[in-house]
């Protein structure tokens, strides 16, 4: 493997001395399809968010709605082909990774943008100790021998509170728990202090008090690191307990943005409305649960118009012909909502009553 | 009262369960037919008691020598009223699939009874515990692998009728698969069709369709919903509720999110690590929860509300669950228990309604098997 030479690492500087408008990552009107046999499917159609440094951005959104690809985009692990990237641009500190070469690129992967994924045990490799994947990190990134980078992976195991991290560095991946596996994850997403974490689902494959632990070390490691965090994730539980702000998915794009108090209050579209609405209640017994009706589309043949239309009960006739844009969303006066959007003809109805 | 208990070897076996009605029977032919009667609803229509499940850890390839035992169901009771549904929630590794397997006899059990209509079915074979099997149907966690991919949907549903002809008769069956496609809210035009034409939600429907081909009485439902997405969650779910009602189904439904079982469970046992930790109704287990790891368990899921995250009190437990193969001694979750004293690792407490609240009428009276059992809101922010 080569060895990347930590003097030039590649672009602005670390924390915003650059261009001081930018924000930490920007992804703006990103389109990603894949080739198939049946035809192209258009997995992102045109998604536009941003992260600041310190910053939580959970995105909300189910099975097929083009959250884990945007993502998968940003970190530069699409395969391509099958898929391409026709339309978009995901701005780094204001450089535009899609333009950078693929050498630029895997630079700033791990070291300055680093992904944690859901499933622990299969994307560890089985036959390498930990100790050994979380050392590679710095034996590529910052050229140090095994010795050193042996240390620096107890260290990071530390960090993570493994207990017993000098003794467990040589065991291997099947040899933890679930959840100790996912802390390695994020050692490993750790190790090079990045700048952005993307975490795919990190907790869906755990249990509830183990979730607990691992998002709470997740948000204080943050903290401390002032790292951005981008959470994908379909849970609205764990969304409510970390996220700043939320962008919503559905079929390839965002039909909703908000930060996450106004988001739970007050949602400004109805497939929203609906996600919140079908969830049981830990602290409540309920009636009857309300279901959204339907299935999610087909992203060979997407409904045209609004993607929700089928399934949404405030359709009507411009619903199934106009693509509905993301517009600001205002108070009844017109007074601003800051960082609110959605993707609704009739978004006022919907937040207004 | 069960009476297996093994000298010496406490169990957490619930001193108030109601006692077994022990069905009397001396022939196949009335086991059979002790097997169709009707029972009232909120009567008991299937009853555990001391069920224990260990799997043997062997050594060895030519001469095999068990070198212990993981003990993944260790003395569990509880009783199944007809028409309702109970939930079991609880960590993985913490045996209630195996509790589910073992209730459909897909296991046999190491030790203790099962009591279905008053006939312990660890016991039965031949022609009763067919008739058993027909009675108690299960609906599978993932829809993707528990359907065969080369079968159309209407030999899937149907194939219960191979095994159980006296059901539906033969030329009856397409008609009657259909009707099933409808009560479960698929087109019946849709017979010809194969699993991989449908999505997860559809899918989970054609497992509940056939679930419901033979009449069942009692449905295990493990995990049913949480390989779903969240819209189409809430749609299976309706649906079952809907077929409760409709067909006077008592439910088992063993699941790890603890929001949904509370949405459709009428009482709620807690598992940890083999044992039965609490049960009680959904208010008392919920609102009124007295056992430690109930607690943390409640208090550690996510509450889909944004304002509360800075007002709830959170319990954050430390560790993993500890191997079913050598557990600890006492009670199982002392390791992990933030009151846990002395006691507690000598003396195993006994799943009961404890000491202090026995003689209130508070909701708090229910068997938790804790010897400091306290109340405690986990779930309501302050």
């Amino acid at each position: 493997m080569t060895i990347i030479d930590p003097t030039d690492a590649v672009p602005a500087p670390r924390s915003g001395d650059g261009d001081k408008t930018s924000p930490l990552l920007e992804v703006r009107d990103l389109h990603v399809e894949f080739k198939t046999r049946e035809g192209v499917v258009r997995a992102v159609n045109g998604v536009n968010y941003s992260v600041d440094s310190g910053e939580t951005l959970a995105v909300l959104g189910e099975s097929g709605s083009g959250k884990s690809v945007t993502a998968q985009a940003i970190m530069g692990i699409l395969d391509m082909p099958p898929a391409s990237i026709p339309k978009g641009e995901i701005r780094f500190f204001g450089q535009d990774m899609l333009k950078m070469s693929g050498e630029e690129r895997r630079k700033l992967r791990g070291a300055r943008i680093a992904m944690i994924f859901q499933d622990a045990l299969s994307s560890l490799n089985p036959v390498l100790s930990v100790g050994f994947q979380l050392g590679e990190m710095f034996r590529v990134h910052q050229g140090l021998s095994r010795k050193q980078a042996k240390a620096k992976a107890i260290e990071l195991m530390d960090r993570v509170k493994i207990p017993a991290a000098a003794a467990r560095v040589n065991d291997y991946p099947h040899q933890f728990s679930g959840g100790m596996r996912q802390r390695i994850m994020i050692a490993m997403a750790l190790a090079l202090e990045p700048d952005l974490i993307i975490a795919d689902e990190p907790t869906t494959a755990l249990d509830v008090t183990v979730q607990a632990q691992v998002m709470d070390l997740l948000a204080e490691l943050q903290r401390e690191y002032r790292m951005g965090l981008i959470l994908i994730t379909h849970d609205l539980g764990v969304v409510a307990d970390v996220a700043d702000k939320i962008a919503v998915m559905y079929a390839g794009r965002i039909v909703e943005t908000a930060p996450v108090h106004e988001l739970y209050k007050r949602p400004a579209h109805p497939y929203t409305r609906g996600l919140l609405d079908s969830i049981p209640r830990l602290d409540l017994k309920g009636q009857d649960l309300y279901a959204i009706k339907g299935l999610p589309p087909n992203l060979l043949k997407v409904p045209s118009g609004c993607a929700f239309n089928p399934r949404c009960e405030k359709a009507q006739d411009i619903c199934r012909t106009d693509l509905p844009p993301l517009v600001p969303v205002t108070e009844r006066d017109g007074t601003e909502l800051p960082g609110r959007a959605s993707a609704c003809h009739f978004w006022k109805e919907t937040i207004h009553g | 009262m069960a009476d297996t208990t093994k000298a010496g070897e406490p169990t957490d076996a619930t001193p108030n369960v109601s006692d077994v009605r022990v069905a009397e029977v001396k022939s196949e032919e009335q086991a059979v037919a002790a097997l169709d009667e009707h029972v009232d609803r909120g009567e008991p229509i299937l009853q555990v008691r001391n069920l224990v499940k260990h799997f043997p850890l062997t050594q060895g390839i030519l001469i095999k020598r068990q070198i212990g035992a993981v003990k993944a169901v260790d003395g569990i009771s509880f009783d199944l009223y007809q028409g309702e549904t109970l939930g079991i929630v609880g960590e993985s590794g913490c045996g209630k699939s195996t509790v589910a397997k073992l209730l459909m006899n897909l296991e046999r059990a190491t030790a203790g009874e099962i009591f279905y209509k008053g006939q312990d079915i660890t016991k039965l074979s031949g022609r009763a515990l067919k008739a058993v099997r027909r009675n108690i149907q299960m609906i599978f966690q993932d829809p993707y692998t528990s359907l065969n991919p080369r079968m159309t949907v209407g030999d899937i549903i149907g194939e219960p009728f191979d095994i159980h002809p006296e059901v539906a008769p033969k030329g009856d069956r397409r008609r009657r698969v259909k009707e099933l496609l409808d009560v479960v809210g698929l087109n019946p035009e849709y017979i010809n069709r194969y699993p991989h034409q449908f999505s997860g939600g559809q899918r989970q429907r054609i497992g509940i369709a056939r679930g419901l081909a033979l009449n069942p009485e009692v449905i295990i439902c493990d995990e049913p919903v949480s390989a779903l997405d969240v819209s189409v969650q809430a749609q299976v779910i309706n649906l079952m509720e809907r077929l409760q009602d409709e067909f006077n189904l008592s439910y088992i439904f063993i699941a790890h999110d603890l929001s949904i079982v509370r949405h459709i469970s009428d009482r709620v046992g807690v598992m940890y690590l083999g044992r039965m930790a609490e049960i009680g109704t959904d208010e008392q287990i919920y609102d009124h929860p007295t056992h430690p790891y109930t607690q943390a368990l409640l208090s550690a899921v996510p509450v889909p509300d944004p304002d509360a995250r800075e007002h709830r009190d959170r319990i954050i437990l430390t560790g993993d669950v500890p191997s079913p193969a050598n557990p600890p001694s006492g009670c199982r979750f002392r390791t992990r228990c933030w009151k846990a004293q002395d006691k507690c690792a000598e003396e195993t407490p006994l799943l009961a309604i404890p000491e202090r609240f026995k003689s209130s009428d508070s909701p708090a009276a229910h068997e938790s098997a804790c010897h400091f059992a306290e109340e405690k809101d986990v779930v309501h922010a302050a």
